[in-house]
C-alpha cells in the first residue's frame, strides 16, 4: 500500500449561484507526479485554491487529509508552512526586483542585526538557482529574463520555503519547446529528491511524459484517476474523461477551396521599438489567398508576434520597411484604424491584456473594432448592437447567460470568441490568430478551428500563429517557418511533418545567408 | 430572452449605480429631518443649485477624464484664470459681457489643447501634467490680475449666474414658465423611457415590469415637479440651472451613445486592446482634456458670474471637490467606469452635506472632516463591491 501524502475527500465549494466543486476526491501518492485534467471551467483551479488555503477552512465542505493529518489551513502561509508551495499560470515575480530579493521574498535572510544580509542572500540564491539549473547572476532584475528562466525562479522560491508538494498550473503554456523540456526535467530531478508534484496541464503529451498517475476533472466532478502508461489508447481515454465525449478527430476537416491572392508581404523588416539597432523581422515576405489558411511556425521570441503586429497597421517595431499588397495592389497601412478599415485584423495571443476589456460586457467587446458599422454621424445605435451581439452570441455559441454579462467572468474559450467575433463582425478579410487556442480546452478548441474552417469556406483568409505544430497541421494549407525573425521555409501541409519544421524553426540565420 | 426584471433583481445587479441614488436619498432625507425641513424650503434649494453648479459642471468634465484613467488637478487653477481673462476682458475693457464668455471660452480650449498634448502625444501622465497646470494657471492668474481683486461685473455678466427666468408667462406667487419648462421635461423622459423600452422589447430583451416602468416614471415625475414646485415659489429657474441641464443632457449622450464616448470608456477599460481595436487612443486622450478645459472655463464664467468679480485665490480646492464628486458617482479610480449622472448625483451628496451642514451652524473643519470620511468610505464600498464580484 503505497503511502498518500494528500488526500483530500469529498471537498464540495459552492459560489453564490455555482457549485464549482461537488465531492470532489484526490489522492496522491508521496513522491510522485500527480496530473490533473479538465477543461477551462471544470474546478482544477478552484480545487488547488482550496488546497493552498487561498479559499480558508470553513468556506469549503470536505476534509484536506495531509500528511495523514486533518488540515486547516487559513491563509497560504499556512500550507507553505506545511510545504505545500502553488506556482500560478500567472506569475508572481516582482520585475524590477533582483532575482535573489524575488526568491526570498517574504522570507528574506536576515543578519543578526535584523536586517538583511545579502552576501547570505545572493549566496543561498546560487544556490538554488543551481539546483533549478539556472545560470544566471542573483542580482539581475527577472523583468530582464524570459518567461521559461521566471518559471524557474518560482521553483527556486519554492524550494526556498522546503518544499514538499509543488503544485504547478499549467507550468509549460507560455514556454518553448526546450524551456518546456527543461522544465520538465527538472520535475523528474526533484521527484528524485522525494519531492511531490501535482502539475495541471492542458498538453497532454506532457502528462503522459512525466506524470505517474492523472486525474480528470470535469463540471467539478472527477471523473476518475488513471495510472500512465505508454498505451496510445490514455490520451484519447483522457480526451473522453475531459469532454465527456469522444473526440475521433482533434481537427474539424475541410475542403480546401482556395482561390487568389488576398494579401502579399515583401521584404519586411522591423526594428525593436526601444532597442537601437535590433532586427525582430528580418526581410520576411509571405502571402495568403483566398480560402486558405496559412501557419507561422516558430518558437516563442521567433519574431511571430512582432510580425503579425507590425503588419496590423505599425503596432509594433519602428523603422519598419518593406511592402504589402491586397488584392494585388500596393497598400500603405499606417496605422490600427486603418488596417481595420483595409479588412485587416489581428486577434492577440494575450487576449487578457491585449484583446479584452475585461470589465465591459459581452456586447461592447464584440462591437469594439466595427463601430463605424453601428454608427452613424458619431452616434451608436444601441439597439442594433444588442442585435449584433445576440446573434454572435448564437453563432459563435459563446456561453454566457446574455450578452451584458461582463467579459472577465466568462471561461478562457468563450472569451476567445468573443474576441474572434469582434473581429469577423469588422468584416476582415485577412485575419491573423496569434496563438487562438492557448490556454483553452479540448472542446473549446475544436470550436475555433470550426470557426476558422466556417472564416476560409466564407472566402477569408486567415493566419494562424502557432507554437504547437499539431495544430498547425491539423488546421493549415501552407505553413511558413520563422527562426530569429527570418522565414526560413514554406511548406504545402502535404509534405510538412513536425520534424521537418521543427528543423526550419531552429535554423540559425548564418546556415540560410 | 425576453423577460421582466423585478426591482430586486434591478436594485442587485445595479448595486454600483443604484447604491448611490439610495445613499443621495437617505442623505437628503437626514439633513432634511435635522434642519427641521429647512434644507428642502424654496430658497435654499434655489441657493444649493447656485453654490454648487460650478463643482458640478467640472464634475461632468472630469468623470470623462477619470474614465479614460487619467485625472486633473488643474481645474481649480483654471477656473480661476478663466474668470479672470473674462474679467479682464468685461471690466478693465469695458468689452459687452459676451465678449467675455467667449474670452473665457478660448482661454478654456486652449488650456485643455496645451493639456492634452502633454498628456496624450508626450505622454506625460495627466497627474504631472495637470499638477504642473495647476501652479502654472494659479501663477498665471495672479500675474493677469497683479495680484488684485477685479471687481465688480455688469449686471449683464452677472446674470449668468444670478439671473432668473421668471414672469414670462406670468404667475401668481410662483412663475408658471418654470413649471412648463419642467413639465415638458418631465414629459420628454416619460417618452424617452417608453421608448427605450419598447425598442429593447422589440429587440428581445429583458425589461422591468410593467407597473414597475410606471411607477419608476411617476416616481421620478413626482420629484422633478416638487423641485420645480419649490424653484417656481422662489425666483423662478436659474439661468445656471438651464446651462447645468444642457450640459448634463449632452454629455449623457456622449458619454452613453456616441461612438467617443464609448472610445473613452474602451480606453480607460483597457488601454491596449483599445489600440488594438483600431480606437485612436492619442486622440481620444486630447479630446477628454480639451474638454476638461472647455468645461473648467464654463465653471469659471460662472463662478465669477456669480462671485461678481475674479480673484486671484478663486477656485482654490474645487478640483478635490470635482474628483470627490466623480468617485463617490461610482467612477473607478482604475479607469473605465463611470457616469456623467453618477458623478452629478456624487456632487449633489456633497452640496447637501455643505449646505445642511452651514443651515446646522457647523463650522467648516468639521465640514471637511465629515466630506473626507465620506469620500473614504464610498470608494470602499466601491472597493468591497469589485472584490466581492470578482471573488472566484
Amino acid at each position: 500500500m503505497p503511502k498518500h501524502i494528500l488526500e483530500m475527500q469529498k471537498i464540495t465549494k459552492v459560489f453564490p449561484g455555482v457549485k464549482a466543486l461537488s465531492d470532489v476526491e484526490l489522492s496522491v501518492i508521496d513522491g510522485e507526479i500527480h496530473g490533473i485534467c479538465g477543461e477551462n471551467g471544470a474546478g482544477k483551479s478552484t480545487l488547488m485554491k482550496v488546497l493552498s488555503g487561498v479559499y480558508p477552512h470553513g468556506t469549503y465542505e470536505g476534509d484536506i487529509v495531509y500528511d495523514g493529518e486533518v488540515q486547516s489551513f487559513h491563509s497560504i502561509p499556512d500550507s507553505e508552512h506545511k510545504g505545500i508551495v502553488i506556482i500560478h499560470q500567472e506569475l508572481a515575480l516582482i520585475p524590477y526586483l533582483s532575482v535573489a530579493e524575488n526568491i526570498f521574498l517574504g522570507n528574506e535572510r536576515r543578519g543578526k542585526n535584523g536586517l538583511i544580509d545579502w552576501n547570505l542572500t545572493n549566496h543561498e540564491a546560487m544556490k538554488l538557482l543551481d539546483q533549478v539549473g539556472l545560470h544566471e547572476n542573483p542580482t539581475t532584475p527577472v523583468n530582464q529574463l524570459g518567461v521559461g528562466k521566471q518559471q524557474l525562479i518560482e521553483i527556486a522560491k519554492a524550494l526556498s520555503k522546503d518544499v514538499r508538494l509543488l503544485i504547478l498550473d499549467e507550468p509549460t503554456a507560455a514556454l518553448n519547446d526546450d524551456d518546456s523540456e527543461h522544465l520538465l526535467g527538472l520535475l523528474r530531478a526533484l521527484k528524485e529528491r522525494g519531492i511531490t508534484s501535482i502539475m495541471i496541464s492542458h498538453k497532454l503529451n506532457e502528462i503522459a511524459e512525466i506524470c505517474d498517475r492523472v486525474t480528470i476533472i470535469r463540471d467539478g466532478h472527477t471523473i476518475e484517476t488513471i495510472d500512465v502508461d505508454d498505451d496510445a489508447g490514455m490520451q484519447d481515454r483522457i480526451i473522453r474523461g475531459m469532454v465527456g465525449r469522444d473526440l475521433t478527430n482533434r481537427y474539424p476537416s475541410r475542403k480546401h477551396v482556395v482561390g487568389d491572392e488576398i494579401f502579399r508581404v515583401e521584404d519586411w523588416t522591423v526594428y525593436h521599438p526601444t532597442q537601437e539597432g535590433r532586427v525582430v523581422v528580418d526581410n520576411a515576405s509571405f502571402n495568403v489567398r483566398k480560402g486558405e489558411v496559412v501557419g507561422i511556425a516558430g518558437v516563442m521570441g521567433a519574431g511571430r508576434t512582432e510580425l503579425a503586429m507590425s503588419l496590423f497597421g505599425k503596432a509594433y517595431g519602428r523603422d519598419i520597411t518593406g511592402r504589402t499588397y491586397l488584392h494585388g495592389e500596393e497598400v500603405q497601412i499606417n496605422s490600427v484604424s486603418e488596417a481595420i478599415k483595409h479588412g485587416l485584423a489581428y486577434a492577440t495571443e494575450d487576449r487578457k491584456r491585449y484583446g479584452l476589456n475585461l470589465i465591459e460586457d459581452v456586447r461592447r467587446n464584440i462591437s469594439a473594432a466595427a463601430l463605424f458599422k453601428l454608427s452613424k454621424r458619431g452616434w451608436v445605435d444601441g439597439n442594433k448592437e444588442i442585435k449584433v451581439a445576440e446573434e454572435y452570441r448564437g453563432s459563435m455559441n459563446i456561453k454566457t447567460p446574455s450578452v451584458m454579462q461582463t467579459v472577465g467572468n466568462l471561461s478562457g474559450g468563450n472569451q476567445q470568441k468573443v474576441v474572434l467575433s469582434k473581429w469577423i463582425y469588422s468584416d476582415a478579410e485577412v485575419l491573423i490568430l496569434d496563438e487562438p487556442t492557448r490556454g483553452i480546452d479540448v472542446g473549446a478548441k475544436y470550436e475555433i478551428y470550426t470557426i476558422i474552417n466556417r472564416l476560409v469556406a466564407a472566402g477569408k483568409a486567415v493566419i494562424v500563429i502557432s507554437s504547437e505544430l499539431p495544430e498547425l497541421l491539423g488546421t493549415c494549407d501552407r505553413i511558413y517557418t520563422l527562426a530569429f525573425g527570418v522565414v526560413t521555409g514554406e511548406v504545402p501541409v502535404a509534405e510538412a511533418t513536425q520534424e521537418k519544421l521543427m528543423a526550419l524553426m531552429t535554423q540559425e540565420k548564418e546556415v540560410r545567408a | 430572452m425576453t423577460g421582466t426584471a423585478n426591482i430586486k433583481d434591478l436594485l442587485v445587479r445595479n448595486i454600483r449605480t443604484s447604491g448611490i441614488y439610495i445613499a443621495f436619498v437617505v442623505i437628503v432625507a437626514l439633513f432634511a429631518i435635522l434642519t427641521d425641513g429647512r434644507l428642502l424650503s424654496p430658497g435654499n434649494i434655489t441657493n444649493l443649485v447656485l453654490q454648487y453648479s460650478y463643482i458640478l459642471i467640472l464634475a461632468i468634465g472630469m468623470v470623462m477624464v477619470i474614465i479614460a484613467g487619467h485625472i486633473d488637478l488643474s481645474v481649480g487653477s483654471v477656473v480661476a484664470f478663466t474668470g479672470a481673462v473674462s474679467a479682464v476682458v468685461v471690466i478693465k475693457n469695458d468689452m459687452p459681457w459676451w465678449a467675455g464668455v467667449i474670452a473665457a471660452l478660448i482661454t478654456g480650449v486652449a488650456i485643455g489643447a496645451w493639456q492634452g498634448f502633454w498628456v496624450a502625444f508626450v505622454g506625460i501622465p495627466a497627474f504631472i501634467t495637470t499638477l504642473a497646470g495647476m501652479l502654472l494657471f494659479r501663477g498665471l492668474t495672479h500675474l493677469t490680475l497683479g495680484s488684485i481683486s477685479l471687481s465688480p461685473f455688469p449686471q449683464s455678466y452677472q446674470n449668468i449666474a444670478m439671473g432668473f427666468q421668471n414672469g414670462i408667462l406670468g404667475g401668481n406667487g410662483y412663475d408658471v414658465f418654470t413649471l412648463v419648462v419642467f413639465a415638458l421635461a418631465v414629459v420628454g423622459y416619460a417618452f424617452s423611457a417608453w421608448r427605450t423600452r419598447a425598442s429593447r422589447i422589440a429587440y428581445e430583451q429583458s425589461v422591468e415590469a410593467f407597473p414597475l416602468f410606471i411607477a419608476k416614471i411617476v416616481a421620478v415625475a413626482a420629484v422633478v415637479m416638487w423641485f420645480a414646485w419649490q424653484l417656481a415659489n422662489a425666483r423662478g429657474l436659474p439661468n445656471v440651472l438651464i446651462i447645468l441641464a444642457v450640459l448634463v443632457i449632452v454629455y449623457s449622450l456622449v458619454t452613453q451613445r456616441t461612438v467617443f464616448g464609448r472610445h473613452v470608456y474602451a480606453v480607460g477599460g483597457n488601454l491596449a486592446a483599445a489600440m488594438l481595436s483600431g480606437v485612436k487612443v492619442k486622440w481620444v486622450n486630447f479630446g477628454v482634456m480639451l474638454n476638461m478645459g472647455v468645461l473648467a472655463s464654463v465653471a469659471g464664467i460662472v463662478y465669477s458670474s456669480r462671485s461678481n468679480g475674479a480673484q486671484p485665490g478663486a477656485g482654490n480646492m474645487f478640483e478635490l471637490d470635482a474628483i470627490a464628486a466623480c468617485f463617490i458617482g461610482g467612477a473607478a479610480v482604475t479607469g473605465g467606469v463611470g457616469r456623467v449622472t453618477g458623478a452629478i448625483v456624487g456632487g449633489l451628496i456633497m452640496a447637501v452635506m455643505s449646505n445642511g451642514m452651514q443651515i446646522l451652524s457647523i463650522g467648516q473643519p468639521v465640514q471637511w472632516v465629515v466630506k473626507g470620511l465620506v469620500l473614504l468610505l464610498a470608494v470602499a464600498f466601491d472597493v468591497f463591491n469589485k472584490r466581492r464580484a470578482g471573488a472566484r
